[in-house]
């Protein structure tokens, strides 16, 4: 299974948020901790009301979450 | 190894080991009388319906014993939903299994059609029913390690 073109910066923004946890992120947006570990790895993406969520989790627009194309992952 | 990866090879396994000892079990009770009397048609009903009825309890077993090892072993509790991945992965997996069971039963007919004694028939639908079991866990086990 090929990766996604649906890239973030996840990893990158829990780092810069305290040092969120996976699972408190997960917690956050209402998945389990495998689903944050899977758009991590870029093994998901993810439905459009996710990636929302996500994005308000951090407080930032959507596009400075994801990416769409072959930008290198974080 | 996450819990849903975890999950999935113990799936697997007890399949294997449920399916193969209930064949082990029921093998000597083959009825020793023609191929085509009532009586081998009541094994095979009975074969079936008893190997659904054991798969379920024992698979439930399984699973509850799997969960306390889980939280005993990672201090972890185990996911009490299933989130959009775990749906789009079940239902991917539920029908690659749903389609090896067709193809199961489509050759189960074919049998038939070709003058195969019925046992031949039985034989073939319920290996492509264990089959498709182990196809959907080993589907579930390779996207999430694979992704989606």
């Amino acid at each position: 299974m090929g990766k996604n073109l649906v890239g973030n910066h996840i990893r990158k923004l829990r780092f810069n948020h305290d040092e969120m946890t996976q699972q408190q992120l997960a917690d956050k947006v209402g998945v389990t901790r495998q689903t944050i570990v899977a758009l991590e790895k870029g093994n998901y993406s993810p439905s459009l009301e996710l990636a929302f969520r996500i994005a308000r989790a951090f407080n930032l627009p959507l596009e400075e979450v994801f990416f769409y194309g072959d930008l290198k992952n974080d | 190894m996450t819990y849903q990866e975890k999950k999935s090879i113990v799936s697997i396994i007890s399949s294997i080991v449920i399916f193969i000892s209930y064949c082990l079990f029921m093998y000597p009770r083959y009825p020793g009388v023609d191929a085509e009397s009532s009586e081998v048609f009541h094994y095979w009903g009975s074969f079936v319906l008893f190997l659904t009825l054991f798969s379920i309890i024992a698979h439930i077993i399984i699973s509850i014993i799997f969960n306390i090892v889980f939280r005993m072993t990672t201090k972890e509790k185990e996911p009490g939903f299933a989130d959009e991945l775990d749906k789009l992965i079940d239902l991917k997996a539920n029908r690659i299994s749903f389609f090896v069971f067709i193809i199961g039963f489509v050759f189960a007919m074919g049998s038939l059609v070709f003058y195969q004694p019925s046992h031949v028939m039985f034989i073939i639908l319920i290996a492509s029913g264990f089959i498709s079991d182990v196809t959907g866990s080993v589907t579930k086990l390779y996207h999430y390690r694979r992704g989606v």
